[in-house]
């Protein structure tokens, strides 16, 4: 047995079904060993979209995404999906083909320092030197990729390393790393005070972030809100921690989300925290945010705690675990006037928007749209307004709501769409993209042909880079600079040429008939919609 | 406020890398940087000096605790700990000012360890305060080149030992 051949059987083990991925010379020993496994190969079209898609399956499946590229520009080309993936703590592991072990350093062709380069965006990475460590380092880094605060994990392997023979092969039943041993279960001392604050609180409120969804909190949480009337707002990354109709859900807070979702934040006097990051967009002044509050901080990495937000009651732990025991512990907290002032706020405060008749709402288009997705469909959101509008009018019912929120990457829609239809075959999945992100990752809709992933795909088409240019309409008062998509392809011509099935919708007035021909069946399809160029988001 | 990580982390390349990576990463200050193996062939120790607000001094803490290659983290501040530095100094003299530089030396404890007909390589270890303090001693005469270790230091041999971070 050969590295490559150990590659692929460290794969079997870990359960991987599908590896995302680009040939190279560098990888191609790994390529050819996988051909005699069950493990199913897709050949992506470029190497950022492979880690988008095995992030697109991860977040559906809830195990590791995998992704295999070349060396030197493959590997280069994967970062950026590797980084969005970090952002969002979306458990990755990335293999990379590299030169013969011998000649690294001596910069010949297709070398790349990818471990060095990748450093600041992995959760950890490895340089293979020796072919007998094969088993326990993807052992590990497929531990280390999907425990404690989950991340992407770069294997680096160089081809000699991959055609050299093995001792034996033996896959390690466990993990033993003296330095990685993340904390799981909250600190009873802290779980008490936790409860403590609880009781005390008259306006409690629970922000919950991404940690909620990557640690499958989602019931837990639910049924503690349920329980003791403790309203739930949500970062970006938060959405789908709650039906976005469940009476106890405020929506999204943010300088891009609900205005009484704000409100509720800014106005309660205990703040409980979890998984969530307190970055600049959910929580514009966070060192301001303690002043009028007392902030409970839930999160699995200690080092979140305390980084961007004020003194705060820290429990490190995983969100699941946490709900569980907070749920087994018996207290009272009344705070009925509290969700009163907050339904108040949620009838009152509906942001209002003045659609144009000449054309279609993005923001009515696409509340009708998951109105009629499958119960359990998943909407993947691209970035720009497309992405502000899909957060404030997409309804979850059951299905998962994914996006870039992290790193904001665009392109992001449609190789993570295809990922997640990968991951579960049966779900309905809707990439909704603009005009610029769509045109970031369509060379896709050749690999959506290829291996007949059903994805539907919308592009809310306004020939602008939407939400630079609305940028440039506040801040530079209409000097538009380099955000105009004139030239971009007929999309009508482009679904044909990709053998796709296409819709055009131009106002409201046939909504309903398209979007149902649209999700009607489990085929891939491209939807435009032409949206007024001239739209806000604010 | 000052203070000192002594980090014990896996002795294999790049890790050094890693760590000061994550200093400028998230734009920590690191005034002083010594690595060497410990009695353990597997480990090494690095002493990082570094300064900055609590919550800087808390989350260069929390950070390096993060890093796969690290085993274990202790911070503590001058007072708590004995440090030292090791520097190596050569000057340039002459017939008028030789005595002055030996008297100095003589006064702060640093050893003339190899000299020629106009150079003197000078030794000395101690707190980096007299060791700045011996540069500065020096600025009279013409020093040629200075190399310093950094700072080296491991906390006092008191119960605080048992309170230091701990990983896990």
């Amino acid at each position: 047995m050969i590295g490559a051949d150990a590659i692929v059987k460290c794969l079997e083990e870990e359960g991987v079904t599908y590896v995302f991925g680009y040939p190279g010379v560098a990888i191609c020993p790994f390529y050819n060993s996988i051909l005699d496994s069950s493990i199913q190969t897709i050949l992506i079209r470029t190497e950022q979209n492979a880690a988008h898609a095995a992030s697109g399956f991860a977040r559906v499946s809830g195990k590791v995404g995998v992704c295999a590229v070349t060396s030197g520009p493959g590997a280069t080309n994967v970062i950026t999906g590797i980084a969005t993936a970090f952002a969002d703590s979306i458990p990755l592991v990335c293999i990379t083909g590299q030169v013969n072990s011998e000649l690294l350093g001596s910069d010949v062709f297709q070398e790349a320092d990818i471990t060095g380069a990748v450093e600041s965006f992995v959760k950890y990475s490895y340089l293979v030197k020796n072919v007998n460590d094969i088993p326990r380092i993807f052992k590990e880094a497929f531990h280390i990729a999907n425990t404690g605060r989950k991340g992407p994990v770069l294997i680096d392997v160089p081809i000699d390393i991959q055609n050299a023979e093995l001792k034996k092969f033996v896959y390690p039943e466990s993990v033993s790393m003296r330095t990685y041993k993340p904390t799981v279960k909250g600190n009873a001392v802290q779980l008490r005070k936790v409860v403590a604050e609880l009781e005390k609180a008259k306006r409690p409120i629970i922000c919950a972030g991404g940690g909620v969804l990557l640690s499958e909190a989602e019931k837990e949480l639910r049924s503690f809100s349920k329980k003791h009337r403790i309203p739930v707002v949500s970062t970006m990354m938060g959405i789908g921690v709650m039906p976005t109709k469940d009476e106890m859900y405020y929506g999204m807070v943010g300088n891009n989300g609900k205005p009484y979702a704000n409100r509720a934040m800014n106005e309660s006097d205990l703040l409980i925290m979890v998984g969530a990051r307190v970055a600049d967009r959910a929580v514009s002044q966070p060192d301001l945010i303690t002043e009028n509050k007392a902030l409970i901080h839930i999160d699995v990495d200690p080092a979140e705690i305390g980084k961007n937000v004020g003194p705060t009651i820290p429990l490190v732990g995983d969100a699941k675990h946490i709900f569980k025991e907070l749920l087994s512990q018996e207290f009272s907290c009344e705070h009925e006037a509290w969700i009163e002032t907050l339904n108040g706020y949620r009838n009152t405060m509906m942001p209002r928007r003045n659609p144009n008749p000449d054309y279609v709402d993005p923001a009515a288009f696409i509340t009708k749209l998951s109105e009629k997705m499958e119960k359990d469909g998943i909407y993947v959101a691209d970035v720009g307004q497309n992405q502000i509008w899909s957060c404030g009018y997409h309804i979850v019912k059951e299905g998962k709501f994914l996006t870039s929120g992290g790193m904001g990457t665009m392109g992001y829609s449609i190789p993570a769409a295809m990922g997640a239809k990968l991951a579960d075959k049966m779900k309905q999945v809707v990439a909704v993209c603009g005009d610029g992100s769509f045109q970031m990752s369509m060379m896709e809709l050749a690999t959506m042909n290829q291996h007949h992933v059903p994805v539907k795909i919308i592009v809310l088409k306004n020939n602008y880079l939407g939400m630079v240019r609305e940028y440039q309409h506040y801040t530079y008062k209409d000097h538009y600079s380099v955000v105009d998509l004139s030239g971009s392809p007929d999309l009508e011509k482009l679904a044909a040429a990709y053998s796709m099935d296409f819709a055009r919708l131009e106002t409201m007035e046939h909504a309903d008939e398209v979007i149902d021909a649209f999700l009607k069946e489990d085929k891939s399809m491209l939807l435009e919609c032409i949206i007024d160029p001239m739209d806000l988001v604010k | 406020m000052k203070k000192i990580y002594s980090v014990l982390v896996e002795n294999r390349s790049g890790v050094l890398c890693k760590v000061a990576g994550l200093f400028s990463r998230r734009c920590f200050n690191i005034d002083s940087l010594a690595v060497g193996e410990t009695d353990d062939k597997a480990v090494s120790c690095m002493t990082i000096v570094s300064s900055g607000d609590k919550r800087t001094i808390e989350q260069i803490e929390k950070q390096l605790n993060k890093k796969l290659d690290v085993i274990k983290v202790k911070t503590f501040d001058a007072d708590s700990s004995i440090s030292r530095e090791l520097m190596l100094i050569k000057v340039k003299y002459n017939k008028t000012n030789r005595r002055d530089i030996m008297e100095i030396c003589e006064i702060m404890n640093a050893q003339i360890v190899d000299m020629s007909k106009n150079m003197m390589l000078i030794q000395m270890c101690d707190i980096p305060e007299r060791t700045q303090l011996l540069i500065d001693m020096f600025q009279s005469v013409s020093i040629v080149e200075v190399a310093r270790t950094g700072t080296l230091a491991l906390q006092k041999c008191t119960e605080t030992d048992e309170k230091s971070s701990q990983k896990g």
